[in-house]
Formats: C-alpha cells, sequence, structure tokens
C-alpha cells in the first residue's frame, strides 16, 4: 500500500564541522501514520527533529515537510509554518511562570484571533481530551505531577490542531504506569483527530513502547538509516542490530 | 628570556581569539533585539510585567544606596572644605557629582548586580528546560517575547531609578550639611543654583539609559547563550554581573568624554 508522504527527508547529510551527525538518509514519514525513530544515543535522533522543525537546515539533500522545502523559507515564513507542528518535549517544556491554563491558551493568544470566551471553552475542552482533572487548570506546572505535566504539554502542543504531532522522548524517565498512560494518550490524541490526517513522530529509544504504538519504525545507527519499515516487519528483522536494541532493551 | 616574553603574548592572543567570536555573538544578539524591537506584535504587558520588576523591587535598594552615599559624600566634602572655609560648597560639589556620576554609575552597578543577574538566571533556566525551544518550535520569536521588554524596561526604568538616585542622594546631603553640621541653608542652595545646570542632571539620565540598555544586552545575552543544567545558568549569571557592571564602569568613561562634547 502506497502512502502520502507527509515529511520526505531526501539525500539528507549533516555535518558539524567534520563531523557528520546524519549520513545520506534517504526516507519518507507516511501522512496520519504514527512513525517512530529509534536509536542509540548519539544516533541522530534529536538532529533529524531539528531539520523537521526547520531549526538545522541540511549540509546537503533536502528536508521536505508537508511538501515544502523548510530551508528556501525566510523565517518569518518558517515561523509561521511551524504553526502545523505540535511538539510535546521530554520534560514538556511549560512555561513555569503561566499557569496550567494560560500554558494551554499561549499558542490560541499568540496565532489567533479567538476570543477569551472562546479561548477557555478551547482549553477546557482540550483539558478533557488529555484526560486532565479540573483542579490541575490554574495550578502552576511545578505543583502537579510529572505526568500531569505531560498532559498538559500535549494539549498546548494540540491547540492548533496540528497536522504534525513530535514527540521527544515521550516516555523518558517516567515510570511504567505513566509510561503506558503517555502512550495511550498518543494513540488516542492520533485516533482522535482522524478527521484530520495527523502525522505522529516520536524520537525515543523505548523499545516496548514503539512496538505497542507506533505503525512504522525508523532505525538510526551513527547517523545512517538501517532499517524504516512497518513495526510488524520491524519485530521480526534479523538485522543484527535490530536484534541487539531489541534485546538489551527487553 | 624568549619564554618570558612569549607567555605573556600568548596569554594576550588567546584571550583576544577567545573574547572576538563573542563579541561577535554579542553583536549580532544586538542587531536581532534591534529587528524584533520593531516588528509587531508589540508585547506591552510583558514590558510593563518587566519595569516593575525592575523598577519597583529596585526601588528600595536604591533609596537605601542613594541617601547613605549622599550624606557620606557630604560629610566627606564637609571635612576636607571647611578648613578652607569653603564649606558652603558642599552643594553644589555634591549635587553635581551625584547627577553626573554617582546616581548613573551606583544605579548602574545595582541593576546589574540584581536584574542583569536576574535575567541572565531566568532566561538561562528558560533554555535548559526547553522553555525557549518551545517558544521557537511554535512559532514565537524567543527574542522578541523574552529578550526585547526586557531590555525596552530596563533602558525605561535605568533613568527613573537615576532620578530617584540623584533626588535623595542630594536630600541626604541637604539633612547632613544643612541640619547637621551646619552649613547655612540659603547659601547651600545659592551655591547649587549658581553651579548646577539641568545639563548635568541630562547627562546623567542618558549615561543610565545607556547603562540600562547595555546591562539588559549583556544579562539576557548570557541567558539565552546557556548550556548545561544548573552549573552553566550559574556560570551565566556571574559573567552577566561581572561584564555588567565592568561595562557600566568603562562605558562611563567614554560617555563622559563624549557628552562632554555633545551637550
Amino acid at each position: 500500500m502506497s502512502y502520502k508522504a507527509s515529511i520526505e527527508f531526501n539525500n539528507l547529510v549533516k555535518e558539524f564541522g567534520d563531523h557528520r551527525v546524519l549520513n545520506d538518509l534517504d526516507f519518507n514519514i507516511h501522512e496520519g501514520k504514527i512513525t517512530t525513530i529509534l536509536g542509540f544515543s548519539g544516533a541522530g535522533k534529536s538532529t533529524l527533529l531539528k531539520h523537521i522543525l526547520g531549526v538545522h537546515h541540511p549540509t546537503t539533500g533536502q528536508v521536505k515537510v508537508l511538501g515544502e522545502d523548510l530551508s528556501t523559507l525566510n523565517e518569518s515564513k518558517l515561523r509561521e509554518f511551524r504553526t502545523n507542528f505540535g511538539m510535546v518535549f521530554q520534560y514538556s517544556a511549560l512555561f513555569d511562570s503561566m499557569t496550567n491554563f494560560d500554558n494551554v491558551a499561549f499558542p490560541m493568544r499568540e496565532f489567533t484571533n479567538m476570543s477569551e470566551e472562546e479561548i477557555k471553552e478551547k482549553v477546557h475542552t482540550l483539558f478533557k481530551q488529555t484526560a486532565l482533572d479540573d483542579f490541575a487548570i490554574h495550578k502552576l506546572p511545578s505543583e502537579i505531577s510529572g505526568g500531569m505535566r505531560k498532559r498538559v504539554g500535549l494539549a498546548r502542543a494540540l491547540a492548533l490542531q496540528p497536522k504534525i504531532m513530535l514527540y521527544d522522548e515521550p516516555t523518558t524517565g517516567l515510570d511504567p504506569i505513566t509510561t503506558h498512560m503517555v502512550d495511550d494518550l498518543i494513540t488516542s490524541t492520533h485516533n482522535n483527530n482522524s478527521d484530520i490526517p495527523m502525522t505522529s513522530v516520536i524520537i525515543s529509544h523505548d523499545i516496548a513502547a514503539t512496538l505497542r504504538i507506533s505503525d512504522y519504525v525508523a532505525f538510526l545507527e551513527m547517523g545512517k538509516m538501517v532499517v524504516h519499515l512497518p513495526v510488524d516487519e520491524f519485530r521480526k528483522s534479523d538485522h543484527p542490530t535490530i536484534k541487539k536494541f531489541i534485546e538489551l532493551s527487553t | 628570556m624568549v619564554k618570558v616574553i612569549n607567555r605573556p603574548l600568548e596569554m594576550l592572543g588567546s584571550t583576544v581569539l577567545d573574547l572576538t567570536p563573542s563579541l561577535g555573538r554579542l553583536t549580532i544578539y544586538m542587531i536581532h533585539v534591534f529587528m524584533w524591537l520593531i516588528r509587531p506584535p508589540l508585547r506591552l504587558k510583558l514590558f510593563f510585567e518587566q519595569m516593575v520588576f525592575m523598577g519597583n523591587k529596585s526601588l528600595f535598594i536604591i533609596m537605601l544606596t542613594s541617601s547613605f552615599s549622599g550624606m557620606v559624600f557630604a560629610y566627606q566634602i564637609y571635612l576636607g572644605f571647611t578648613a578652607f572655609s569653603v564649606d558652603s560648597f558642599v552643594g553644589p560639589i555634591v549635587a553635581i557629582a551625584v547627577c553626573k556620576e554617582l546616581a548613573p554609575v551606583f544605579t548602574g552597578l545595582v541593576v546589574a548586580g540584581r536584574c542583569g543577574a536576574a535575567m541572565a538566571a531566568q532566561l538561562g533556566s528558560m533554555v535548559v528546560t526547553e522553555q525557549v525551544d518551545a517558544l521557537e518550535v511554535m512559532g514565537v520569536s524567543s527574542i522578541q517575547y523574552l529578550g526585547v521588554p526586557r531590555v525596552v524596561a530596563t533602558v525605561i526604568t535605568m533613568p527613573m531609578l537615576a532620578a530617584i538616585f540623584m533626588l535623595i542622594a542630594n536630600t541626604g546631603s541637604w539633612i547632613v550639611g544643612t541640619q547637621l553640621l551646619g552649613i547655612d541653608e540659603a547659601m547651600y542652595f545659592a551655591k547649587i543654583s549658581d553651579f548646577m545646570t539641568v545639563k548635568m542632571a541630562i547627562e546623567g539620565l542618558i549615561k543610565s539609559a545607556i547603562f540600562g540598555y547595555m546591562i539588559a544586552i549583556i544579562g539576557t545575552y548570557q541567558g539565552f547563550q546557556v548550556k548545561g543544567g544548573a552549573e552553566g545558568v550559574g556560570k551565566a549569571t556571574n559573567q552577566a554581573v561581572v561584564w555588567g557592571m565592568v561595562t557600566v564602569l568603562v562605558m562611563d568613561f567614554f560617555l563622559t568624554a563624549i557628552l562632554a562634547k555633545v551637550l
């Protein structure tokens, strides 16, 4: 089955000085699917994520997101384009001087002409969607648990109904129960927004979570693509690195 | 012998090499701040929040330092001048020194120590906890959202604080001079009006605005440059205070020379 590409990496090479961090990556991330980019630490996963966001530009090659070559956009166009993304950070990255309500309302206040009443309604909807209790709404991020912060981060990322959701190590440092909760949240977010074909990209080295929630897995090693497969094929892969990675992780 | 000569030269060369890229980055940052300053949206709420933080919370320490500076300065001048029976000059000497030098420099040092450090620490911890990245990913310029309001607020607040410093230091000097040391009050004010001009106070206010700009630029720049965790934040805070204070003292000399010609 062929899918429309949401993100295209065409012979992407990234070098920092003499050090080649990404080495000739050539693959597509399919629209409407959950793709996890797996790999050991230092494999180039975060650098790849920064290319998707247009923070880094390729040394050679091309990255196209929703058909746009980000390296050709000027700064203001790039900022505007970034409203297509929703990003959940490893440690949530909530603004600690704002309440959880203001954190979720922030993108709407910045980028829409919604009235405060409409924003309030939308924030409550997002809180419900991410299974957040109402008591957390007017608290500061420092006053709630790590799992709840993750949910607030997700609610904030969903505020502008992004076409692409990016998750940077969403389950790192979380206990198994919260990890499952975050996994469920990622899949339910992905499925509940099926009226817009949302593409989810997860940067992770959590093999169990990857196998549970992904449609596709791309495995990076030392900046090179080892495999990019549907999750079932990835599970059965007899590639020695993949086998070792799964073995060590489980 | 060669080693003795080479070593300081090597150290000088390495210092210059270390400083050059930093100065370049700082200059680029200053250009970015200017570019974002003139681009909408105007974030007035953030700007007023920063003004309250800068002004309101620095007010007590400015009042404290200015009152004692004025009093001690008047006392010292009196001790020197009374030997020559020219103690009526205490008023103008203190007024001129306070308005032209002490108010902008002391206010600058206090603001660099208090607000420059706070800016570096706040922004540094936002960098470390990816809050700055979150802003950028959302398409919001971190320089416009976090840097510009702090810089503008400091530029506007610093002359206000300096003006308060001038007023309180001169009041302190008046109390010590006339009420404590017995200088004739009419003579005290007459001499001030003979020697003191509005231009002198304006010079001090211009200086303090420029110091404010540099303190905020250095503080926010150091914050945005933080790498690593808590250690990086600590280092940036320290650098913001040290460079902020050094800049105030060094710039004071050049500004004095320039403003003496311009005003």
